[in-house]
């Protein structure tokens, strides 16, 4: 079993802007591992995490795969988070380029068909549709996902497509309020991705998910 | 943080600037040089996926000029250690990235490039 990637050097203080890895972020390692032979098999080469928060995920992944054999990008549209991200790559010993930007814009068009990984563990709760819009690059962003939970996902999900390579796998959190057959099916018709419920469980009152997608 | 790599990846994204959006010209900027593991396949297997002029003309702007103006036919072991450091090692600390079209400013803080646009800025 691989160790969670170590961020004992982030406080309560940085867990004030910053999403405090939870249940959500469990699940989505735990996905990662069971398919840890699966992605070393494709030979990633660029990974890019949207929403990278403390950065453990990113780092898991370089574990995963090995720190020197692929580009591991991750973006957040909130600043601290972006900072918590290097400084968990740092603690980890190992090299994550976090950015703060809106999702993959500043990745459009250079990484048009050459993402290896994609990883989103996005603002699912279903909250006011307001919420999601003006809380984005705070705390609040972290979690607020408006109508359906779905408001910001909604967005990546257009792009999903076009960003992953051929071989490109894309693993998505969700909870079962974000009607997860409803987002499977879309992705079929609309954009030709395959997808199978890789992980669930009930954590609390919320029913995890880790879809994962792909062009084969 | 802004490696090269990274750097060879952004383009602008303003509202109506399409064009000649890219490379990000780098300003005043204060790099920093840290050690990686050099894996020649990996190095290998991203030379197809790079712009080869906008990454020469990036590692002159930051004064290194160890990779030829043409990717070389014969990928010898000194190349790919040269394009390692260029990649990977050079880690662009503090400045700016200016959109050689708009001129839209992306500051660099800490080592961190903040690529948001202001709400009228997004296309």
């Amino acid at each position: 079993m691989l160790p969670t990637p170590d961020y004992s050097h982030l406080s309560s203080k940085d867990f004030e802007d910053v999403y405090e890895p939870a249940e959500d972020t469990f699940i989505l390692l735990d996905a990662l591992e069971q398919d840890a032979h699966f992605l070393r098999e494709r030979k990633p080469k660029i990974c890019l995490e949207i929403g990278s928060g403390s950065g453990v995920v990113s780092a898991f992944v370089s574990s995963i795969l090995g720190g020197s054999s692929a580009l591991y990008l991750a973006t957040d549209i909130n600043q601290h988070a972006s900072q918590c991200t290097l400084r968990t790559a740092r603690q980890n010993k190992i090299q994550i380029d976090p950015l703060t930007a809106h999702l993959s814009d500043p990745f459009s068009p250079r990484l048009e068909n050459q993402v290896d990984i994609l990883i989103f563990n996005p603002p699912y709760v279903p909250t006011p549709k307001d919420e999601a819009i003006t809380g984005q690059g705070t705390i609040t962003g972290a979690w607020a996902g408006g109508q359906d939970g779905m408001s910001i996902t909604d967005v990546l999900l257009s792009k999903v497509q076009t960003l992953l390579s051929n071989t490109g796998v894309f693993y998505l959190v969700a909870i079962k309020q974000n009607d997860v057959p409803a987002i499977q099916r879309r992705m079929l018709e609309h954009f030709s991705l395959n997808s199978e419920v890789v992980l669930q469980r009930r954590a609390g009152r919320e029913h995890l998910f880790v879809i994962k997608f792909d062009k084969a | 943080m802004v490696r090269l790599i990274t750097h060879n990846l952004l383009a602008c994204h303003a509202k109506n600037c399409t064009s000649n959006n890219f490379p990000l010209q780098f300003k005043d900027i204060e790099i920093e040089l840290r050690e990686a593991e050099f894996n020649p396949d990996f190095i290998r297997g991203f030379l197809p996926k790079l712009e080869w002029k906008a990454l020469i003309d990036a590692a002159k702007q930051l004064g290194d000029t160890s990779l030829p103006s043409e990717q070389p036919e014969m990928i010898d072991d000194e190349f790919l250690k040269n394009l390692h450091h260029v990649l990977l090692e050079i880690h662009i600390e503090e400045g700016a990235m200016i959109c050689p079209n708009c001129q839209h400013v992306y500051p660099i803080s800490n080592g961190i490039p903040n690529m948001l646009l202001a709400e009228h800025e997004i296309g």
